[in-house]
């Protein structure tokens, strides 16, 4: 089993005529993930990658089935695109755009929780089951059916242990990307809870970094309702107060959101955390 | 985006939130000019940071020239790593009480979140947590009347003050989301002679949403290195150490940083150089990480979007234009690696498969 979404998944592409949208539409296709139309305002009719271009979602809807919708879409716009796929019934949006201003993403995530759909990012890489759907932007080739279930605030990062894993031939269930934003949709404990129903997952990686306080909500809900081995890594130690390191979320404010405490809420909840990127496979071993 | 006192207070004025008679001075006669209509003054500095008082950047004065004198010893001083280059020229005001009022985000709970105490006066972190009420606002319904009394009688105030405080806060939330803010700080908030007003103001604006707001003041935060980068869309940040750093992603340029740190280097800079940068990206920051004069630069690409072979490109062309004086380790692994390799070997170049012998290697040629 793989979580969020499989094979079966039927998927919009927003922003599909795009540079960015284009190019990762026939990448998704490439992995075998089931996109079954786009949109892009005024060029309905076209066709990208042999599928049909509609002017909006509603009418993408009224002609297919969709499960899931992804956003290739600038910033500036990435709110109304947003609101336009929840309202048309869509019940999973991600949305990849990165520098959404946050007050955009607080009534994106408000508007989803009204019409119950699952908003994954902003600024996430997407998610990818493995060998079955890929809604997102990382490189095919790293991801091959497994039994590890992976959740992460960053996509290079996950890419590279991602990446890891596959050498010591250890494969994944679902990857899920959360966002690099202070305020995302999905959240490490909802994703927790999926990984823990899971059949197939045996074991979680979690990988975070400095700035907030979401490493520290998930290492409590951990203790009392995850039951499965769960190994994190944690990018940051070395960042300095009060510079922000990429990421909008990877800040260290007034000593809140310290690598430190995040290690020490982690491991306090069983959770073992990796030193080093390259330890996750062989801590990995040692639970499994 | 932070922006200085005087300045988030020209915004609370506009909002109709009250603060103190006064006005902003850049030179002494300024500040003479300004305290001129004001009995008892303050004379603060305006810099972007906090506990200025402990600094010695604020002073009581009385007339004219004893504000001319203030302003002439606090202007052009250095205070906590900032020049000060103005200062805000008040009303000293009666305080009888002070409290503390913000807005900002709760990531976890994805909602802008209220904060309130009546241990006003004093550094936010240093509050107990039973003494700060916390209240998070519907994205849907902003700040509604019943909100602002029931905060208001939970922090002790009443009759008129209560009306004052629910104004105020509405306003305030008002701002916040008009102005695409990520926090509005008003420490204290004072009671003077009978009403609520905000004697110092924290604002700070998301960077994300500065598209939509060109009549804010700029307020830049950033070196000279710092603006360059970011006008080349690449996230960079100095840091103290002698360890170059370029990698593509947030996430990975962490982990990098970190396992330098790991090995005993320290590296002195952060460079995302983001997801699917051009040759000429690359190259412009390898230039402005070869301006630092590091004694190594370690390059490390995971690539995926990221071409191995552009940013071996873009390192022959900086090669071409300039000599590289310091030695270059880097990691390339990806999309295209065995292009992107072969091109390093020409020039003698030898790139490291994983990020771990990449580390090693740089912080032993920084000690050599």
């Amino acid at each position: 089993m793989t979580i969020y979404i499989d094979e079966n998944t039927k998927v919009l592409v927003q922003g599909m005529t795009g540079n960015q949208g284009s190019f990762h539409a026939k990448q998704m296709l490439d992995y075998g993930t089931n996109i079954v139309a786009g949109t892009s305002p005024g060029k309905e009719g076209q066709t990208v990658e042999g599928k049909p271009i509609y002017n909006t979602v509603s009418s993408a809807v009224k002609n297919h089935q969709i499960d899931a919708s992804i956003l290739y879409i600038p910033a500036p716009f990435a709110k109304d695109a947003a609101l336009e796929a929840i309202d048309a019934g869509v019940k999973l949006v991600v949305c990849i755009t990165e520098h959404v201003p946050v007050q955009d993403a607080m009534k994106i995530i408000a508007f989803a929780k009204e019409k119950g759909t699952t908003v994954v990012g902003p600024n996430t890489f997407g998610l990818v089951s493995s060998g079955k759907c890929k809604i997102g932007i990382p490189p095919n080739q790293f991801f091959i059916p497994g039994n590890i279930g992976v959740v992460s605030r960053s996509g290079t990062l996950s890419y590279e242990i991602v990446g890891n894993l596959t050498d010591a031939k250890m494969g994944t269930t679902t990857v899920v990307g959360l966002g690099g934003d202070r305020v995302v949709g999905l959240n490490y404990i909802d994703v927790l809870t999926r990984f823990e129903e899971d059949k197939e997952t045996k074991a979680i990686v979690m990988i975070g970094e400095i700035g907030g306080s979401s490493e520290e909500d998930a290492a409590e809900f951990i203790k009392g309702n995850v039951s499965k081995p769960v190994v994190a890594y944690l990018a940051g130690k070395s960042a300095p107060i009060g510079k922000r390191m990429g990421h909008a979320g990877a800040i260290i404010e007034k000593g809140k959101g310290t690598f430190e405490g995040k290690v020490e809420a982690l491991t306090a909840a069983g959770v073992k955390v990796a030193e080093l990127p390259f330890q996750v496979p062989e801590l990995l071993k040692k639970v499994l | 985006m932070k922006l200085l006192e005087y300045m988030g207070k020209e915004l609370f004025k506009k909002y109709n939130i009250p603060v103190p008679q006064g006005g902003i001075a850049a030179t002494t006669d300024e500040a003479g000019n300004v305290a001129a209509d004001l009995n008892e003054a303050v004379v603060k500095s305006q810099i972007l940071s906090g506990k200025r008082g402990k600094a010695g950047g604020i002073k009581f004065v009385s007339g004219v020239d004893e504000a001319k004198n203030a302003a002439s010893d606090l202007l052009g001083k250095d205070l906590k790593g900032f020049k000060v280059e103005t200062v805000l020229v008040e009303e000293k005001l009666a305080i009888e009480k002070e409290f503390y009022l913000a807005i900002t985000l709760d990531g976890s709970k994805r909602k802008p979140i209220i904060l309130a105490s009546a241990e006003g006066g004093m550094d936010i972190e240093d509050v107990p947590e039973d003494k700060m009420i916390r209240y998070a606002v519907s994205v849907n319904l902003g700040v509604q009347p019943y909100l602002g009394k029931d905060i208001a009688d939970k922090l002790g105030l009443s009759g008129d003050l209560v009306k004052q405080f629910t104004k105020i806060l509405i306003n305030l939330y008002r701002m916040f989301e008009e102005l695409d803010a990520e926090l509005v700080e008003i420490n204290p908030l004072v009671i003077a002679s009978g009403n609520l007003i905000a004697a110092d103001s924290k604002v700070t604006i998301d960077d994300d949403a500065l598209y939509r707001h060109k009549d804010l003041p700029l307020v830049e935060e950033r070196t000279e290195a710092e603006q360059k980068a970011h006008k080349l869309g690449l996230s960079y940040v100095e840091l103290d150490g002698d360890i170059a750093i370029m990698a593509n992603g947030a996430g990975i340029t962490m982990a990098t940083l970190d396992i330098i740190q790991h090995y005993g280097g320290q590296p002195s800079n952060f460079l995302d150089a983001g997801g699917g940068a051009s040759v000429e990206a690359t190259a412009k920051a390898l230039e402005i990480l070869l301006a630092t004069d590091p004694k190594v630069i370690l390059i490390n690409i995971f690539g995926g979007i990221t071409r191995c072979d552009d940013v071996a490109n873009a390192f022959v062309t900086v090669n071409k234009d300039q000599e590289i004086p310091v030695p270059v380790v880097i990691r390339l692994v990806g999309t295209n690696e065995d292009q992107g390799i072969a091109l390093l070997k020409e020039y003698g170049i030898e790139a490291y498969r994983t990020m771990d012998d990449a580390a090693k290697k740089a912080v032993q040629l920084a000690k050599q």
